[in-house]
């Protein structure tokens, strides 16, 4: 692609509550340029096609190296992280808009707290006893460690939640990146301890029940980690447990 | 006794390890971070972390981590708390082992070690190649569980503005603000930690995040802490260049095998794959057999920069070395090196399994930063407060600790591979201990709700100021500009003459950062007003770390100066205090370093040095 401008339309809005609506900025083309790039030029030319000085559009990012997640953004149609999101791969113009499934903050930032209360909810750590000297942890081979180092990538991005329809107004649904944890610290040799009361969580509304299978996730995750093989585990692992609390209350102090 | 409170400013690997200590010891922590703390730049730590843990059965030791570490640094570093960091570093290692972090592993299913820069041991544990990555995880998600406890309150999106001091200039709170609603308030409590990172946004061409402002170290010092070491700049010798910012390539892909080389011919244009093994020069392994292309960074990245801009060699005659992989079996480059090497697929569009990468260095990291009393003498006794001795990670001022980069500690002149993501999780380890301790020792005087208020509408009235800045210039290109010239003239190579002129620039703009204007004025999420202040606040620091470099007239570690080559223990075996004048400028003084266990030896990588035991046969 030999264009000397990239020509960018974004879709902005001010506000929570306020309507959004559309602008179209061209800014000066380096060659290796991704999407952050182009919201920098922007801000230091805030001037939309039309001649209009504007404010500079409103983003976040932090690594710009696919490694942190906060980037995420829908980049003509698919969520994505915005970093490397290369010019050269886009048709022009380039659409920019927020994550849908996420309420705006403004412009494309919006507010994925709701992704932290659930990693809360499901109780996604490691019970430590304590930071005292207890020597070194379980040994687990190197099978076992490069399935959990894959899952272990999520960075919490947002994009499958987003490309998720089961994640919408209607539906409290926990999303893929959640679920996936679940089987995270539930594969771990101390987290499997209490691999119940992780299980309790996601056994109810919003929980894994509101799959569809839709398989969106697995697409659109930025790190491919295996989601719907997650979730599918996960199917098996509450199957049994609701099999064995049928008999026993259920354990899930922690 | 005060309330069991305290403030931890910045949610890396340092700060939430601190938070982990202090909920450990029934203490409430508000937890203040710039992004979502598991956002935070620790996420982009690869290559590992050290700890003498001896898998490897090579006889390796804390004692010979502690000399690697204390030589790595050309002995700037005060040796006492090195020392305590190396011998904790197993149990540091084993203990975000116990949290899930999910490192490498060995055929019997212990963790697996390998090498890093400036040792000959096999030390580094590791998690592909994104170690910092998971060790935040890990953290993140045991501050979770405290959060779930009701313990931590956490106020992410939010950016520290300065510290809350009471009449004696004990520390008792801070301001910040929340970047979202654009509000600005207070936090109270009777110790407050700083672990706010690194400051690569006044180089630009960074391996840094864009969050690592620097605008919370200046603030603090120019509230009067000390800013020590500041002209000690780790420029990474490997990192992909680009424009918005320059990607790490881990020292790991180095520690696995990968090799450094140019082509012998400058006028080369095969491609690199394509260069048979007798037309290409590999260059540190030629003039350090011992330790080939794993010497420190320091090392390495003049090296590069020599063999590019001095001898002309780069790739295509550009500033550019290949560091190869291709000779390495797939297998092991996909279960040790996949998280960097596919960084370098996406973003420089090659295929680093089968071509040879194109690196170059880039800054990477702080050894200097906020100043610590404790663990030494100092001919700096009257200007310090009563305590200052007694608590470690404690700054120049009663009840503000610093961990993390942010301190200036343990890394010396330069800093090894793989000490950082150590550095920062004893820092955190020390501080949660320490600031209970110095609360539950403290007897502080009554904060009066107006002092506070006094505080918060310094920030409200600085705001508004800035907010009715209506210039001509916009702030981003003065940023571009003092990128452009620390660049070039604060990183791998120093001349005085360039410092100088270095120094005017920034003098000139921050003349010109009065004629900027605001492109937003409005009140919610207005990223210019922040960028606006900390690009400020940038200048500021900036004027430490460059007249600290042009003062330090000999070459130690990172800092090297052509003018004046050699290491000069008798005039510099000493840290640089740089003190703000309240105006614009850094007064300088000079402490002593304790020297007390390893006594300072010529520092030369040609030859292995082995705790101490110089050997010329080794290899």
């Amino acid at each position: 692609m030999a264009e000397k401008t990239v020509h960018l339309r974004i879709r902005r809005q001010d506000g929570p509550d306020t309507a959004s609506y559309w602008q179209e900025f061209k800014v000066p083309y380096t060659p290796g340029m991704n999407v952050i790039t182009c919201l920098e030029e922007i801000r230091k030319n805030p001037v939309t096609t039309g001649g209009n000085a504007v404010a500079p559009v409103v983003w976040e990012c932090s690594c710009l190296e696919e490694v942190c997640g906060a980037c995420s953004a829908r980049i003509n149609g698919t969520p994505q992280q915005a970093c490397s999101a290369l010019v050269e791969q886009f048709s022009q113009p380039i659409t920019l808009e927020p994550l849908d499934t996420f309420p705006v903050v403004r412009d494309l930032m919006v507010d994925r707290e709701v992704m932290f209360e659930n990693l809360m909810r499901v109780k996604a750590w490691v019970p430590i006893d304590g930071t005292h000297d207890l020597g070194p942890g379980p040994r687990q081979s190197g099978k076992e460690q490069t399935w959990m180092y894959v899952l272990s990538r999520c960075m919490t991005c947002g994009c499958c939640t987003d490309a998720c329809p089961q994640v919408n107004v209607r539906n409290e649904f926990i999303g893929p990146a959640i679920l996936n944890q679940v089987r995270l610290f539930n594969g771990h040799p101390t987290g499997k301890m209490h691999a119940s009361a992780r299980l309790q969580a996601i056994m109810g509304p919003g929980g894994i029940v509101e799959c569809g299978n839709a398989q969106n996730c697995v697409k659109v995750c930025p790190k491919e980690i295996p989601l719907t093989q997650s979730i599918s585990e996960l199917g098996r692992q509450t199957l049994a447990e609701g099999i064995k609390t049928f008999f026993q209350k259920p354990d899930v102090e922690m | 006794m005060s309330e069991k409170r305290i403030i931890v400013v910045g949610g890396g690997l340092a700060g939430l390890m601190n938070v982990i200590t202090a909920c450990e010891l029934g203490y409430k922590c508000d937890l203040v971070s710039y992004v979502a703390v598991r956002r935070s730049h620790s996420v982009c730590a690869q290559g590992g972390i050290n700890g003498a843990v001896n898998t490897m059965g090579e006889g390796d030791s804390p004692e010979f981590h502690f000399d690697d570490t204390v030589y790595g640094g050309d002995f700037l570093a005060n040796q006492p708390m090195v020392r305590d960091m190396c011998y904790d570093a197993p149990k540091t290692i084993y203990l975000l082992d116990r949290m899930g972090v999910t490192f490498n592993r060995t055929n019997e299913g212990l963790l697996d070690f390998r090498r890093f820069g400036g040792t000959l041991f096999n030390r580094t544990a590791f998690a592909g190649a994104t170690t910092g990555q998971q060790l935040i995880y890990g953290l993140d998600e045991q501050v979770r569980k405290y959060e779930a406890e009701g313990l931590v309150r956490k106020f992410e999106h939010h950016s520290f503005q300065g510290l809350i001091l009471d009449e004696a200039n004990n520390c008792r709170g801070i301001t910040m603000t929340d970047t979202q609603s654009m509000e600005t308030s207070s936090l109270l409590a009777d110790a407050v930690s700083i672990c706010t990172g690194g400051i690569g946004a006044i180089w630009g061409q960074t391996t840094n995040s864009t969050i690592c402002t620097g605008s919370a170290a200046s603030r603090c010092y120019q509230q009067g802490v000390w800013y020590a070491n500041g002209e000690f700049i780790q420029i990474h010798p490997t990192a992909i260049p680009g424009t918005d910012k320059c990607r790490l390539i881990s020292e790991s892909v180095r520690g696995e095998g990968g090799r450094v080389w140019v082509p012998k011919n400058p006028d080369e244009t095969r491609a690199g794959i394509d260069i048979p093994e007798g037309d290409r020069y590999y260059f540190l392994e030629e003039k350090y057999p011992a330790y080939g292309n794993l010497v420190p960074r320091d090392i390495a990245s003049r090296e590069l920069f020599d063999v590019c801009v001095n001898q002309n060699l780069g790739v295509g005659g550009g500033w550019k070395v290949y560091l190869d992989v291709t000779h390495i079996p797939e297998a092991t480059l996909r279960a040790k090196l996949a998280g960097v090497l596919e960084i370098y697929e996406k973003f420089a569009g090659e295929d680093p399994y089968h071509n040879p990468m194109m690196v170059f260095p880039a800054m990477h990291y702080t050894m200097g930063g906020l100043y610590i009393g404790y663990g030494k003498e100092t001919n700096k006794k009257d200007e310090l407060p009563a305590n200052w001795d007694h608590y470690k990670h404690m700054s120049n001022i009663n009840g503000l600790f610093v961990g993390g980069e942010s301190d200036y500690q343990y890394h010396g002149g330069n800093r090894l591979g793989a000490n950082s993501l150590l550095s920062c999780l004893w820092a955190g380890r020390v501080l949660g201990p320490e600031m209970a301790k110095y609360i539950e020792n403290s007897d502080l005087p009554e904060l009066s709700d107006t002092k506070v208020q006094g505080f918060v509408t310094e920030q409200d009235e600085a705001f508004a100021r800035v907010r009715q800045m209506d210039g001509k210039l916009n702030p981003h290109h003065l940023q571009d500009e003092l990128n452009r010239e620390m660049t070039k003239h604060c990183s791998v190579v120093r001349y005085n003459k360039d410092l100088e002129k270095l120094d005017e620039l920034v003098d000139d703009l921050l003349v010109r950062w009065e004629s900027c204007g605001l492109s937003d004025i409005g009140l919610n999420t207005n990223q210019e007003i922040v960028f606006m202040r900390e690009l400020r606040d940038r200048l500021i620091l900036t004027k430490a770390i460059v007249r600290g470099a042009i003062k330090r007239d000999e070459s130690r570690g990172a800092h090297f100066k052509p003018d004046f080559d050699k290491r000069d223990d008798e005039n510099w075996l000493k840290t640089t205090v740089a003190k703000y004048d309240g105006k614009r400028n850094p007064e300088f003084s000079y402490e002593d370093v304790d020297i007390s266990l390893i006594k300072p030896r010529l520092r030369s990588y040609a030859t292995a040095s082995h705790g101490g035991q110089e050997s010329k046969d080794e290899k």
